[in-house]
């Protein structure tokens, strides 16, 4: 194994310990403050501003809270969390340090997907290390009354433990069902206490922010994406690999990057994101137009884009937890139309009614599972009909 | 004066269930722990879990039967798992598959009838920029090709006969 990461990431501008130790001496309100004028919103994908996630905990009433780092990196074409953890942890416990401070937790969760079983020795190490320099344990730095320690919990195999309230009933010891929201994990979370659930990268992006100062976060990407972002690269491209670009980089743009121009789709956001055609390769990859947690798979001109939908409708038909109808039929009803169409045994009129099926998965699901699973398939559908329809292989 | 498995189980159990904060939120390390020093998680060990939580041992098995990585039947000593999600599989994944079976004689969902071997497929293992990817138990293999699949399989073999001549020695 080996990380491939092309240009100098931020990440290895900023010194271990410096963003810890400017925080020591802020407040929590000021924390929240940089975070705020940052601009920064979640790099999970979801996109929600991470300043109110922090602050709505911080001002939650309960006698403890947590701090919990989501690094069930499950999304398909996803693995920037991965590089982060191996090459930039500290960067992460250090953002879950900040976090800390600034809602009032003593306890911090790392939840590590079982998949990466294989960091869990240099991560231990790490943090045992800290203990030793005092960058965790009782009075942090010195800090009287700031207690807090990191521990890391494993998944065991299932993608929807990605979604927040779903990953916290599995650290309960319950099967990983997503649950109603609300009420939210700020107010509600693990044991019933106020709970922040961040990604990997939005911790350390925090780490860089503190250090680095929110000015220099908010003046890259776009209006209302602000930042660089790490991408995940994959498929049929010359340099697959992990990129820090800022927000608001069109698909053109991107491509060219990563030797990719005579890529005819590329799949943004994962399985559970949308499948963009040529014609609209000059939109751009912000939360104001197409929304990423930084999975980019790049499809080259020979590929079959109804082997690409069977291949997302089969990961959803395993990873659906079964707890709502919605997405637990509607996924196996999409699939079964697919198998229809790679025998080319499906009508147009039954393919309306499969896209029908679709829209009502993403308004009645329960979780982000459920409600993006058909997006795949829907944008596959309408960008590709041209490929669909009466195959005879 | 001897202890049986079953025991050495229960007193396993509870010192982590100590470790882990005594209430229900350490089940999964618990599942992981018997899994991984006791290969899989039998019914005995859920009952014995549930008994120290408090729970029913329904409510366990409930949460063993969701989770991919957690195994209540036999399985081989290492687990293979292929990842099948969309760039691997497009990086060849399906000859990948097909040298494994092959060179095991066993099919996707099986296991060898030497118990060494069971062979699954798992979903993305984020290692979308190196694919095919596989896991044999917490090892990441990456770029594999039809013809690497020997090699990984023998040193699979090897390791555990070095790990009985270790055993030996001492």
């Amino acid at each position: 194994m080996q990380n491939s990461t092309y240009g100098n990431l931020t990440f290895s501008t900023v010194k271990p310990g410096e963003a810890l130790a400017k925080a020591k001496n802020m407040k929590p309100v000021d924390i929240i403050a940089a975070m705020s004028d940052s601009g920064m919103k979640g790099r999970g994908g979801a996109g929600f501003p991470t300043s109110i996630k922090w602050n709505l905990a911080a001002a939650a009433k309960g006698d403890e809270k947590f701090v919990v780092c989501n690094a069930d990196e499950g999304e398909p074409g996803t693995f920037k969390d991965r590089v982060i953890l191996t090459d930039y942890p500290e960067l992460v416990f250090e953002g879950m340090t900040i976090a800390a401070m600034a809602i009032g937790a003593k306890v911090g969760i790392v939840y590590l997907r079982g998949e990466y079983a294989y960091l869990t020795k240099q991560l231990e190490d790490l943090l045992a290390k800290c203990r030793e320099e005092n960058l965790l344990g009782k009075n942090v730095l010195g800090k009287q009354g700031f207690d807090f320690d990191i521990e890391i919990r494993m998944g065991s195999g299932a993608y929807v433990c990605g979604e927040e309230t779903a990953l916290i009933e599995s650290l309960e010891g319950q099967r990983g069902e997503p649950r109603n929201r609300p009420p939210f994990p700020v107010d509600t979370g693990f044991m019933g206490r106020p709970t922040i659930v961040n990604n990997v990268e939005t911790l350390a992006w925090a780490s860089c922010i503190i250090a680095k100062g929110p000015e220099w976060f908010n003046a890259i990407g776009t209006e209302k994406s602000k930042g660089p972002k790490l991408f995940s690269i994959s498929g049929d491209c010359e340099k697959p690999g992990v990129y820090e670009l800022p927000m608001g980089i069109t698909i053109a743009e991107l491509l060219a990057e990563v030797g990719g121009a005579n890529a005819k789709a590329v799949q943004i956001g994962g399985a559970s994101g949308q499948c963009v055609p040529k014609t609209q390769f000059d939109r751009q990859i912000a939360f104001e137009d197409i929304a990423t947690g930084g999975s980019v798979i790049v499809f080259g001109p020979e590929r079959d884009m109804l082997t690409v939908a069977h291949n997302f409708m089969e990961f959803f038909v395993e990873e659906s937890c079964g707890q709502c109808t919605p997405c637990r039929e509607g996924n196996a009803k999409l699939l079964e139309g697919v198998n229809m169409l790679r025998e080319g045994k499906c009508s147009m009129s039954y393919l309306k009614e499969l896209c029908a099926l679709g829209e009502t998965m993403q308004l009645a699901s329960k979780c982000g599972l459920g409600q993006s699973s058909p997006n795949a398939f829907l944008s596959i559908v309408s960008n590709f009909e041209q490929e669909m329809m009466g195959r005879t292989n | 004066m001897l202890i049986t498995e079953r025991q050495r189980m229960v007193q396993d159990i509870e010192s982590w269930a100590g470790q882990f904060g005594n209430d229900r939120s350490s089940l999964m390390p618990i599942l992981q722990n018997v899994q991984k020093k006791y290969s899989r998680i039998s019914e005995f060990s859920m009952q014995a879990i549930a008994d120290r939580l408090e729970i029913h041992p329904v409510e366990v098995y409930g949460v063993v039967s969701f989770y991919s990585f957690l195994k209540d039947e036999v399985h081989g000593k290492f687990v293979i798992r292929l990842c099948q999600t969309i760039t691997c599989d497009m990086a060849g994944k399906d000859r990948v598959a097909k040298q494994l079976e092959n060179d095991l004689g066993v099919s996707f969902g099986e296991t060898t009838t030497d118990g060494m071997f069971t062979l699954e497929y798992a979903n993305c293992l984020g290692m979308c920029d190196q694919g095919p990817a596989m896991l044999v138990n917490d090892q990441v293999f990456t770029c594999v090709t039809p013809e690497k699949v020997h090699d990984i399989i023998q040193g699979c073999r090897q390791s555990l006969t070095a790990f009985a001549g270790l055993r030996k020695e001492s």
